[in-house]
Formats: structure tokens, C-alpha cells, sequence
């Protein structure tokens, strides 16, 4: 089984709580930051809808009958807490949709935090407890542990390693990005640097971002992207063992549209892989369990899968990013000590990462893609929205007696 | 390419931003291979400007006029005095002076050849189309504000109203400083859309005029209350229903209610000068808002107003372009401006807000008071915005509708074959 090959599909399925536009006035009043009403921008449940009919309904539909047609077809997928709260409450068929996935037994979920949280960065005992409430409603929806790890955006350094590590994870994942990889291929699977069992996943990003950024560019050369295509670049390393094909779930319907044929891609690559007596599909952790680590990756900077620095500059780039976060993570003292769980629930949905994201500058000027995911007018008015809300939490500790 | 280009104003004797917009236009023209005469209708001292001819429109007789435009308010209050040769004076008003411009320029146009007549507002349409008349050159007219958006949206005046129409439907080519513009031209004046093309201002700084000014502010009372924890707010303009002032008041009110530590500096004179204080003083704002009156538009009071602000606010109820963002930007000051302005079209690093949603103005005065991070990255990113703006894009396209109306009339066989 030497030439054996694998390709590891894992999508990322992930919605913010949106703030609505929460303005000054509101500090003080209304406590409802997440509640936009319908028809604007922010409006969560709209957008949770919207999504599920153009891409989580439709993929899900085509990946069961991929399962059922292709015996060797599996894949790992992570649900963040945010969006699966918001499928019980919006949209329960999509739930009920990916628990299908799971029970055929060919699913795998991985973990991360509850929130889609930079927590790891800033607060580890916050960080703890969002990975807990993660395992606890995988447990609770799907009825199974995770034993792999992935961190939000796939922010990944040498103490996360550790950290999963220690906390039992047979596998991480991040990016595979050149200046942390060196000579070596993403293609193997790497002991982190520092770890004792857990095994490093890297993204094959060129092939990845293929189907998540390029399938649908008329101005790329190799437009349009076909299943033969796309076989035939695999062959080029046709001596390395796996083909890790990370990337969002909203890829398919979401950013790809139906009419892009992304949904005809993603359907015919397992019979097409398949062809080939030594190619497989595996899991994040039964990759790990696979195969043997080809070298030691060390990593002590911070990479990411995001724009072309691959770091966190999206998210923490600049003074706005940085305060706005920063104010958020000195509330944590306080607010843990104000054992109101609503109010601790608030502060948690506003660490997710998306709210920085909007509040990017990098690119404004030239209007560029970070726009296309942001609810919000600007980079500015997100942060604004944000700073009420952060206001509003100090404004509720105060009015129990904390101080803060 | 020899351009009579008809103006009002040109900086440092203007009295609003179309002086400075012509300075900076013609003068990127100029390096753009442009040959300019421009007509003022006063004297003045003008040897900086070297990159054109600036002719001041004399009638006969007079020796010098003297322009007051420093204390008008608007363009049509502005009032006019004529030095005779003889050394005695006379004041002439708007509307002589106005026909006296023209007979000059037709006076002009029968001396000198020239390629084409480019005609700045209203002012300078009848001067420009006895102009075109005489000469038969191309008219370009170029629209910086229209009488609907002078009177906030209104009719105005129907005799500059009456000007404007048929200058704009005379000219062989219409330049509008924003989208907005072009809409209002189209929706108020029955013009097609298709002789109007949109040319955005620029605004250009010098070197010197970007480093950061580290002389002690004129406005020492503001920086002490800095100091002390305040919040300083400006806006600065001519003081019209145009505007916008009075929807600045309104949220300044809430600002104030939920963040007491504000102050707001309104620069400019103006027609409402005095129904703004008694509003601000209605509103209970007398100790939160500070009026100068009128300051010179280069001088260091001015700059120094920009400069002290933690926000620079454009109100405008209707505005085609709106420059004074540009020089808050350029003084390193973050800028709020209406979604009503044509600069709210290019600038991409503001705030912006309906004018009339008096709480969302003051949702986002307050954010940029309360939050020193979103006051510099607003100030540092508009800054860098400010700097990539240059006029070589617009002046490429007036230089080519120049050339283009230029052979149209050396051929006007050939067009007739193509019909």
C-alpha cells in the first residue's frame, strides 16, 4: 500500500451573531445587539436562510448521495457553535441535514471553539471553556467526540500544537504555507516541533484555493475548472500521500454560485479520484492515524488562511481592530465574576472573530473582497456598532455593583 | 490647444472652494499641454501663478477693481468697486458688473483665437456665450453648484435659474463635479444625460501643506478643554440653508446629552449666522458651541480650525462636490460628511450619514469622541486616501473632449457624411 493516496476534504461551516446597528443611543436601553430586524443587512436569521437554500441545503443534499454512491467518499467538516445555535433557531432542517451526515458514520467533526473565537490569543482559560462548549453540543446534536482540532481561520503556531496536544487531539490543522513549510510538501503529514503524538495536517492551498477562490474567474487561465482538470494536477505529486483540500463550506453555493457548475464539481471528483485503485478519502484523524509524520514543522509565528500575508492583520491589523478586541478581552475579570450567564453569553458572541474582520482597513480604498462578506456600510460603522455594544456590557456590570 | 477658460475667483481673493478648484484644475491642465487665458472680473495681485495668463476684465475706463470678496456670503450678495483712471470711484453692482465681464470677454474673443471657451457656473454664462457667439469655439460649461442646490434643494432665484438653463443647453459639452451633480442637471434642467460628463475635483496639497504644522493653535481655549477631557467638533463653510448647519445642531444636542464633554466650533460666515446661535442657545448649547464668524480661507486661523478638531463635519444638505473634507483630511483631522455631497462618491475613509438623520450623526460623532483608536485609524487611512488623489485623471478627460470638439469643428464635412 505504498502509493497509497488520500485526498482529506474538510469545509468550515461558520455564521457570526451579526451586530445590528446598535447605536450610542441604544447603549444603556436596549441590550438586543445581535437582534436586527428583518430586511436589513444584519439581520441574522435572513442571512442564516439565505445561505441554507443556496448552499447548505443543496451541498448537503449532493454530499449524501456521494456517501451513498462512492464507498470510499468521506469527509471531516467544523461547525462552529454560533452557527449551529442559529440552525436550531432558523433553520432546523439544515441540522437536521448534517446529523444525517454524521450518523452515516463517514463524517467526521472537528473541534474548535464554541464562539469562532481569537480567544486562544488573549484569554487561555476563556479559550478552555469555548473548546468545552464546542465538545459539549457536538456531543449533544451529533452524538460524538472530537479527537481533531482546528483553530478559528486555521490560525495555527508551535503553542497551539502544544496545547491540542496536551489536551489529547490526534491532529491539527493549518495552513500550508511556504515560508512555514520550507522545502517540504503539504502533501505529508508533520509532527508539530514540541509534541509528543499529535500529528500536523497542512493545507494544499494552491489546490484548495483552485475550487474556493478561482473555480468561478473567467479572467484565471485556466478557466473553467473541470473534475479531469483538477485530477491531473494531483498526479503531479502523484509519490506524496495525501491531497489536503481545506476550505469554507459556504465555497459551494455561497461564494461559488450554482451556476459556476461548483455543485457538478464537487459531485463528480469522488467517482473521478476514485478511478484510480490506490486513491482513497479519509478524515482528518484517520489520516493522522494513517500515515507517518515525514518531518518535525516548527512554528513559532502565527499563520492563518487568510489574504495573501496569511496572519492575523485581518482581523487585528489595525487601532480599531486592536482597541476594539483588547476592551473586549479586559471585560473578561469582571464579567466571569458577574455569574449572569445572558450577559456572559453577550460578551462571548461578540468575541467572535467576524466582528474584526468587518473592521478591516487593509484594501478599503481599492474596495476589495473583505466588503463582499461585511453586513456594514464600512469598516468604520462596524467598529462603531461593535464599541455601543462593548459600552452597553460595561453599562449592565456597573448597574450590578461590579466594577470595571 | 488655447483654452479661454471664464472664471470667478482664483485663490488666495476667493470666497469658496470653486477658486481653489479652478487653481488646481487649470493648473494640472496646463502641464497636460493646455495653453490657458483665464478671465477674473477683478484685479488683484496674482504673479504666483505662472502656469497660466490671468486677465482681470476691465471695461473701459476702469483702472482697477477691487472685488469684496472676502466679507460676501454668497456669489450673487458679492458687490463690486472700480477704480476709474482718473482715481475717483464707483461701486458697481452684481448684475452691472455681470455684463460688463461679457462685453469684455466678446470684446476678447474678437482680438485672439482661441480653441475652445470653458465657462465655470453661472456667473460666467452670459460672458461665455456672448463669447461662443462671437468666436464660434466650442463651449464647454463646467458646473461646480446649480441654483437648486444652492437654496437646499429649492427653486432659487429664477433669473440665475433662467442663466443656468440656457448656458447649459448652448454648451456643446457640460463637465459636473459628481454623479450627483449630473442627476440634479438632468432631473432640474431637462439636459440629456448624455452631453454631461462627470469630472471629479481633486484636491492636490502642496508638500509643505501636508507636514504636520507644529505652531502653537490659534484656538488655545479648545486644545485647554482637550486637555481637560473634551471633545472638539468643527465644521466649517459658508453659513446657508445649503449646509446643512441647523441638522448639525440637532444632533450635536444628543451628542451632547449622552457625552457632556463636547464642544462644537462652527467656522464661516453667512445668512444664518445669527439664526444659528439663537437655534444652538434654543437648544440649550450656548456653552457647547463656539462661533468665529468669518476667517480667510489660507490663513492660519483657518488651517488652525482643522487642526484642532478631533472631527471635522460636512452637513450638507445638498452639495455637488464639498472640498473642506479634503482639508480636514490634509490637517490629519478624521472627516464626517452627508451622504448628499458629491465627494461622498471618491472618499472612502469618512464617516457618512444622511443629514437629516440627526441620530445617527450623533451615534457617530460620539463613537469618534469616545474612541481614540477610531479618530486615528479614520485620520491615518483618510490621510493616505487624501495623498493618492491626484487631477491627472480628470484632466486627461477634459483634454480629450477639448480635442475631440476641436476637429469636429475643423471637419464638419465629414461629420455630415456620417449622418
Amino acid at each position: 500500500m505504498s502509493n497509497r493516496r488520500a485526498i482529506v476534504l474538510y469545509m468550515h461551516v461558520h455564521q457570526p451573531f451579526r451586530i445590528r446597528h446598535y447605536t450610542i443611543f441604544d447603549a444603556g436601553r436596549n441590550h438586543d445587539y445581535f437582534n436586527a430586524p428583518g430586511g436589513s443587512r444584519e439581520n441574522n436569521a435572513d442571512i442564516v436562510r439565505k445561505v441554507a437554500n443556496k448552499s447548505y441545503l443543496p451541498t448537503n443534499e449532493r454530499l449524501m448521495r456521494m456517501i451513498q454512491h462512492n464507498p470510499d467518499f468521506k469527509l471531516s467538516l467544523s461547525i462552529t457553535g454560533t452557527v449551529l445555535e442559529q440552525f436550531e433557531a432558523y433553520a432546523p432542517e439544515v441540522l437536521k441535514s448534517f446529523q444525517d451526515l454524521v450518523a452515516t458514520g463517514r463524517v467526521e467533526i472537528v473541534g474548535e471553539t464554541y464562539h469562532h473565537s481569537l480567544a486562544f490569543f488573549y484569554n487561555r482559560d476563556e479559550f478552555e471553556m469555548q473548546v468545552q462548549m464546542h465538545r459539549d453540543i457536538v456531543q449533544r446534536l451529533f452524538g460524538v467526540n472530537t479527537t481533531s482540532f482546528r483553530n478559528t481561520e486555521l490560525s495555527y503556531n508551535n503553542d497551539l500544537a502544544y496545547w491540542a496536544d496536551k489536551a489529547g487531539y490526534k491532529a491539527i490543522l493549518s495552513e500550508g504555507w511556504d515560508p512555514v513549510l520550507g522545502w517540504r510538501s503539504p502533501n505529508f503529514l508533520y509532527r508539530p516541533a514540541h509534541s509528543e503524538n499529535i500529528k500536523l495536517l497542512t493545507k494544499n492551498y494552491k489546490l484548495s484555493d483552485d475550487i474556493a477562490f478561482r473555480f468561478s474567474n473567467r479572467q484565471w487561465s485556466e478557466f473553467p475548472l473541470t473534475v479531469d482538470k483538477f485530477i491531473d494536477w494531483t498526479k503531479n505529486s502523484w509519490d506524496q500521500p495525501l491531497v489536503n483540500l481545506f476550505m469554507d463550506y459556504e465555497t459551494f453555493g455561497e461564494h461559488q454560485w450554482e451556476d459556476s457548475g461548483i455543485f457538478d464539481f464537487l459531485e463528480h471528483l469522488p467517482k473521478a479520484w476514485l478511478a484510480t485503485p490506490e486513491h482513497t478519502f479519509m478524515t482528518v484523524s484517520e489520516a493522522a492515524s494513517t500515515f507517518e509524520p515525514a518531518d518535525t514543522v516548527d512554528c513559532p509565528q502565527t499563520v492563518t488562511w487568510a489574504d495573501t500575508e496569511r496572519d492575523l492583520t485581518a482581523w487585528l491589523g489595525n487601532k480599531m481592530q486592536q482597541g476594539a478586541i483588547t476592551s473586549l478581552y479586559g471585560l473578561a475579570q469582571p464579567l466571569l465574576q458577574s455569574n449572569d450567564l445572558t450577559l456572559i453569553e453577550d460578551w462571548r458572541k461578540l468575541q467572535t472573530s467576524d466582528h474584526f474582520y468587518y473592521m478591516c482597513t487593509k484594501y478599503f480604498t481599492d474596495g476589495d473582497v473583505h466588503a463582499y462578506f461585511s453586513p456594514y456600510e464600512s469598516p468604520y460603522e462596524a467598529y462603531i456598532a461593535f464599541m455601543n455594544a462593548y459600552h452597553d456590557l460595561k453599562y449592565r456590570l456597573t448597574e450590578k455593583g461590579i466594577a470595571v | 490647444m488655447k483654452v479661454l477658460m471664464l472664471g470667478w475667483e482664483l485663490p488666495p481673493h476667493h470666497t469658496g472652494g470653486m477658486g481653489i478648484v479652478c487653481y488646481q484644475m487649470c493648473k494640472q491642465l496646463a502641464r497636460s499641454g493646455a495653453d490657458i487665458e483665464f478671465v477674473l472680473p477683478y484685479t488683484a495681485d496674482f504673479s504666483h501663478i505662472d502656469f497660466m495668463k490671468i486677465n482681470p476684465a476691465l471695461p473701459d475706463d476702469v483702472e482697477e477693481i477691487i472685488g469684496s470678496y472676502v466679507g460676501g456670503s454668497t456669489y450673487d450678495s458679492q458687490y463690486f468697486e472700480y477704480v476709474l483712471s482718473d482715481g475717483s470711484t464707483r461701486g458697481a453692482a452684481m448684475s452691472e458688473h455681470q455684463s460688463n465681464y461679457a462685453d469684455y470677454v466678446s470684446r476678447l474673443v474678437r482680438y485672439s483665437d482661441y480653441d475652445v471657451i470653458h465657462a465655470h457656473d453661472w456667473l460666467t454664462f452670459r460672458a461665455a456665450l456672448a463669447a461662443k457667439q462671437a468666436s464660434g469655439c466650442p463651449l464647454f460649461v463646467h458646473i461646480h453648484s446649480t441654483e437648486f442646490d444652492r437654496s437646499g434643494g429649492g427653486s432659487g432665484n429664477p433669473l440665475v435659474r433662467e442663466i443656468e438653463y440656457i448656458g447649459l443647453q448652448l454648451a456643446d459639452k457640460i463637465f459636473a463635479v459628481s454623479q450627483a451633480t449630473k442627476e440634479t442637471i438632468v432631473r432640474e434642467y431637462g439636459v440629456n444625460p448624455d452631453k454631461i460628463e462627470v469630472v471629479h475635483n481633486a484636491m492636490e496639497f502642496e508638500a509643505h501643506e501636508l507636514y504636520e504644522d507644529t505652531s502653537d493653535n490659534t484656538f488655545r481655549y479648545l486644545e485647554q478643554m482637550q486637555h481637560a477631557g473634551y471633545g472638539v467638533v468643527v465644521s466649517a463653510g459658508r453659513l446657508t440653508i445649503q449646509k446643512g448647519l441647523t441638522h448639525l445642531l440637532a444632533a450635536f444636542r444628543f451628542v451632547v446629552d449622552v457625552h457632556p464633554k463636547s464642544l462644537l466650533l462652527i467656522v464661516g460666515p453667512g445668512e444664518q449666522y445669527y439664526e444659528l446661535i439663537e437655534y444652538a442657545a434654543s437648544l440649550g448649547l450656548s456653552g457647547n458651541v463656539i462661533f468665529t464668524g468669518h476667517l480667510n480661507g489660507t490663513g492660519k486661523q483657518w488651517r488652525d480650525a482643522f487642526r484642532v478638531g478631533n472631527l471635522f463635519v460636512m452637513p450638507s444638505v445638498s452639495e455637488p462636490f464639498g472640498i473642506t473634507p479634503f482639508e480636514a483630511l490634509a490637517h490629519g483631522t478624521p472627516a464626517l460628511i452627508s451622504k448628499q455631497t458629491g465627494s461622498s462618491e471618491i472618499l472612502r475613509n469618512v464617516l457618512k450619514v444622511d443629514y437629516w438623520d440627526a441620530n445617527e450623526m450623533a451615534n457617530q460623532i460620539v463613537s469618534v469622541l469616545q474612541n481614540h483608536d477610531l479618530e486615528q485609524t479614520l485620520a491615518e487611512n483618510g490621510h493616505e486616501e487624501l495623498i493618492s488623489q491626484t487631477w491627472q485623471r480628470s484632466a486627461t478627460t477634459m483634454m480629450r473632449h477639448y480635442h475631440h470638439h476641436v476637429e469636429r469643428r475643423r471637419a464638419p464635412q465629414r461629420e455630415l457624411a456620417y449622418v
